[in-house]
């Protein structure tokens, strides 16, 4: 038989009243949750605030999460290292005679670069990090990518900042709370990156596609002369980031650019590293981007953007 | 060897009768594994794509589902807010969504009175599939680009997923519902 309904209210008017407001203020729910929506489609940052105290909210947990995924993490690398450990001994060899010539050369070219420095009067360019902290949560089930970071306005974070891993960039400071702040991840559709080849500086722009990769779109339409596996990094241009933060390599080629593959993962990132916002260092930047001397030695045709 | 019956007067939590269930944790269980789910969909993993299920929606209609009524039809304003806040989506997407949710399932009910595992698993795939790609419309108004494409590995994710959830709502329902307190 089949259950009776629940919506049956019999004769009572207390009870018939009852799931009539309920049902007016189901519908209410829904039109205050579109009114809602309007507001943060028209005026983007009115609920900044209410998601950063969020973020403030999960950050303990998130913080926890963070050192059981880092833990989780080497646990399956621990296992997976025992069952590849001859394969890898012999491919690690290879790299270390590779990376031992190739150490060779650039300890010249560090030789070169510091000597062309001293003549331009330059600093040696190491940024010092605002703060060094962990992922603790990400918008893992939505198609906007944004993180959220154990560091805020009590660390010095401010808006703007690029964060990055070891690896390479990972997004920019979005919102500041006190102890946490909002991240826009790379991958993030909304996200736009100028980015150059590291070899030769072929300009373009890095945008999210959502999916953990780039869409690379070249900023001088052509012939296109990239390849796979060519390694791309920030050009500086902007002010935003610093050039030179590794970004993406190249995977898959299309007509008007290329589609790279993230060198920094989020997910795989235990610590990422808060820079201060290059804008005010930017001449300096771009003049020793100019400058800097490249793998072939020779010095690169001035960016004319 | 069987281990005898025990007698229903006693238990491992002292005697059994005359108890009843807390009032408040029966009624704040439901609304609270809701906000939580939402949470730990956020802190479970650091994404760069959206793989996650949205596991606060699927436990809200797992909810509904298993006790209709028990939750109001305007639980997805709080709700959703709160999920909002947390999930990264432009906010009053959830509000909007899980209210209509919540009003189209109460809709379906009136008219399919029979129930059972394959029917309700059949209805929640499909509320969570459009909530998914309703929650990317949105997410692209407001101001993103994604294509469907990248969702659909977290689509066949929750529809999977499902059963489970509803498991676990189920096994909340009982938990909530254990008579604990005195009677007075």
């Amino acid at each position: 038989m089949a259950p009776p309904s629940n919506r049956r209210t019999g004769f009572s008017r207390r009870a018939q009243y009852s799931t009539f407001i309920g049902y007016t203020a189901g519908v209410l729910g829904a039109l205050i949750g579109g009114l809602l929506l309007l507001v943060s489609i028209v005026w983007p940052g009115t609920f900044s605030g209410l998601r950063a105290s969020g973020g403030a909210v999960v950050e303990p947990v998130g913080g926890a999460t963070a050192r059981t995924r880092a833990a989780g993490q080497s646990f399956f690398e621990t296992i997976e290292g025992y069952a590849m450990s001859g394969q890898r001994v012999a491919q690690m060899k290879r790299e270390l005679a590779q990376a031992n010539r190739r150490l060779a050369r650039s300890d010249s070219i560090a030789e070169e670069n510091r000597r062309l420095r001293a003549m331009l009067k330059l600093s040696d360019g190491t940024v010092e990090p605002v703060a060094i902290t962990r992922l603790t949560a990400s918008s893992a089930s939505s198609t906007r990518r944004f993180a959220t970071i154990g560091a805020g306005s009590r660390d010095g974070i401010e808006r703007g900042m690029p964060v990055r891993s070891d690896l390479g960039l990972i997004g920019r400071v979005l919102d500041v709370s006190g102890g946490t702040a909002q991240i826009l991840l790379i991958t993030d559709t909304a996200s736009q990156v100028p980015v150059k080849r590291a070899k030769d500086s072929v300009a373009a722009f890095a945008q999210g596609r959502g999916d953990g990769t780039l869409q690379l779109r070249l900023i001088r339409l052509g012939i296109n002369p990239l390849k796979v596996g060519d390694v791309f990094v920030t050009s500086g241009s902007g002010g935003l980031f610093y050039p030179g933060t590794p970004i993406a390599v190249v995977d898959e080629l299309t007509r008007d650019g290329a589609i790279a593959r993230v060198l920094a993962d989020p997910a795989n990132s235990a610590f990422v590293i808060v820079e201060p916002a290059s804008a005010i260092q930017r001449p300096i930047d771009q003049q020793r981007e100019e400058m800097e001397v490249q793998e072939d030695g020779e010095l690169p045709a001035p960016a004319d953007e | 060897m069987k281990r005898p019956v025990k007698s229903g007067v006693r238990s491992s939590r002292g005697p059994r009768i005359n108890r009843t269930p807390s009032r408040a944790i029966a009624m704040s269980v439901p609304w609270l594994s809701v906000a939580f789910a939402s949470l730990v969909s956020v802190v479970l993993i650091i994404a760069s794509t959206p793989l996650v299920p949205p596991l606060g929606f699927l436990m809200f209609i797992a909810w509904r589902q298993l006790r209709p009524g028990l939750m109001p039809v305007w639980a997805g304003l709080p709700l959703g807010l709160i999920d909002d806040i947390f999930s990264g989506q432009p906010v009053g997407s959830a509000v909007l969504l899980w209210s209509l949710a919540a009003i189209a399932l109460d809709v379906v009910e009136a008219r399919l009175p029979w129930r059972n595992f394959l029917t309700e698993w059949l209805l929640a795939a499909g509320m969570a599939a459009t909530y998914i790609v309703l929650a990317l419309v949105l997410a692209n108004i407001a101001g993103a680009a994604t294509p469907v494409w990248v969702i659909m590995p977290q689509v066949a994710i929750s529809i999977l997923l499902y059963p489970l959830v509803g498991r676990l709502v189920a096994l909340l329902d009982r938990a909530r519902l254990v008579p604990f307190l005195e009677a007075r």
